[in-house]
């Protein structure tokens, strides 16, 4: 361990997961959903990060590092799906309102 | 307090407000903005807390591609539709209000959880350590993912797999804008860079096995090519059998892990249990394939569809 103060990124985590958390609930538009499904999921890795940092000696421990290597590889996969879900839903909601315009 | 504590508080409260700005910022389009910015400040705590390789992928992946992954959601949104205005709406406060109750009482939960654990953590330091001299690399982290967990990185790869398919089955790729002309300096720029981009995609597989990297990180590069190809509109020609060629990039990684797999049963051993003095080259030859199946999985999700036939295709690194 270098020093860094992995109680502080332990709180951190937790306080980035749970402003997306509140951000998913905040608002109803597709693209902010994402954005705070993402900073849940930063939460998520920081603790992990900062749990493995905490295994004393100075080597981390890989295994969380690993799993969080595959977790970003993962969320940008999610995020493109789901981007391209929410392109759509929002294709057809626009007609819809073009619909009730005319 | 010394520097470096200044520097942890610094990235903490950097981390903090960024991630507040993308939550609540009233502008779509500066939320994206300091998304991307949070990505690039958790590059460097994670190298603060001694993580490079992820370091590495943070800011290839979880910063610049998800970033352009946004933007270009956000260009599609606003050409489609006229901007709506984002004010503040009546009772909005007070509609938020049980959800920021909701946070708290995650945050407070969480932090409870994770602050009594014990210390130190009882993880596997130790024996992902000892058996490294066995697993053909010396990079632990590459150690896990490839021989340890290798089932795990299996796996990840058929989700990749399956997000393409996802992609390409909800629509045909809506067309890049045409009006966006690609000046001779952008073009000559690209020429640069792509190569440099593939060659660095290259050593970072292969500085993977010994210090951080790995075909994630490389993977990551080799999908930014293919984003700034795309962008570039350095698109060639009509495609001819280039389809082929893209659908067998993207399944060589999963194909090529399970052969590897498999291979490994038939001289009396588990599956993807590598014989201990072939592990470098399996690992490697997995790799590479991986590689190549991520960088052209990170370009078709940018691509946002399959690629319409008849129309032009995207040249393939």
């Amino acid at each position: 361990m270098n020093g860094a103060p992995l109680e502080l990124f332990l709180l951190v985590g937790a306080a980035l997961f749970a402003c997306g958390a509140a951000g998913v609930f905040r608002d109803a538009e597709p693209l902010r959903r994402v954005i705070a499904v993402n900073i849940m999921g930063s939460g998520v890795f920081l603790l992990l990060v900062a749990i493995a940092a905490r295994g004393g000696g100075d080597r981390p421990d890989p295994v969380p590092h690993a799993m969080v290597l595959t977790g970003i590889v993962v969320a940008v996969c999610a995020t493109g799906v789901a981007l391209v879900l929410a392109d759509l839903s929002g294709g057809e909601e626009g007609d819809d309102d073009d619909g009730e315009r005319s | 307090m010394t520097i470096v504590q200044l520097f942890d508080a610094l990235l903490a409260l950097l981390l903090l407000w960024l991630a507040w700005r993308a939550v609540t910022d009233a502008v779509l389009f500066r939320a994206v903005v300091s998304f991307v910015a949070l990505g690039l400040v958790l590059a460097l705590t994670w190298f603060r807390l001694q993580a490079p390789d992820l370091a590495l992928a943070e800011a290839a992946v979880g910063s610049g591609l998800t970033g352009a992954l946004m933007l270009a959601a956000l260009r599609r949104r606003s050409d489609r539709s006229s901007p709506t205005p984002e004010g503040p709406v009546k009772g909005a406060a007070l509609r938020q209000l049980p959800g920021w109750v909701l946070a708290f009482v995650i945050f407070g939960a969480l932090s409870w959880a994770v602050l009594s654990l014990p210390i130190p953590a009882q993880g596997l330091t130790e024996e992902a350590h000892a058996s490294l001299e066995k697993s053909g690399v010396t990079n632990p982290v590459t150690a896990v993912l490839l021989n340890y967990r290798s089932y795990d990185t299996l796996l990840e790869i058929g989700v990749l797999l399956l997000a393409v398919v996802a992609v390409w089955s909800l629509r045909v790729a809506p067309r890049l804008r045409p009006g966006s002309p690609s000046g001779p300096l952008l073009e000559g720029l690209l020429r640069f860079l792509i190569p440099l981009l593939i060659i660095t995609g290259g050593y970072l597989l292969w500085i993977g096995a010994f210090a951080p990297g790995g075909a994630f990180q490389g993977g990551a590069l080799l999908g930014g090519a293919c984003v700034l190809v795309l962008l570039g509109g350095l698109t060639v020609g009509p495609m001819t059998g280039r389809i082929v060629l893209l659908r067998t990039g993207l399944w060589a990684g999963l194909a090529v892990f399970i052969a590897v797999g498999l291979g490994a049963m038939t001289s009396d051993r588990w599956f993807l249990e590598y014989p201990v003095e072939r592990a470098k080259l399996l690992i490697l030859l997995i790799e590479t394939a991986a590689l190549i199946s991520i960088g052209l999985t990170l370009g078709c999700l940018f691509y946002g569809g399959r690629p319409e036939s008849g129309s032009s295709d995207r040249s393939s690194p």
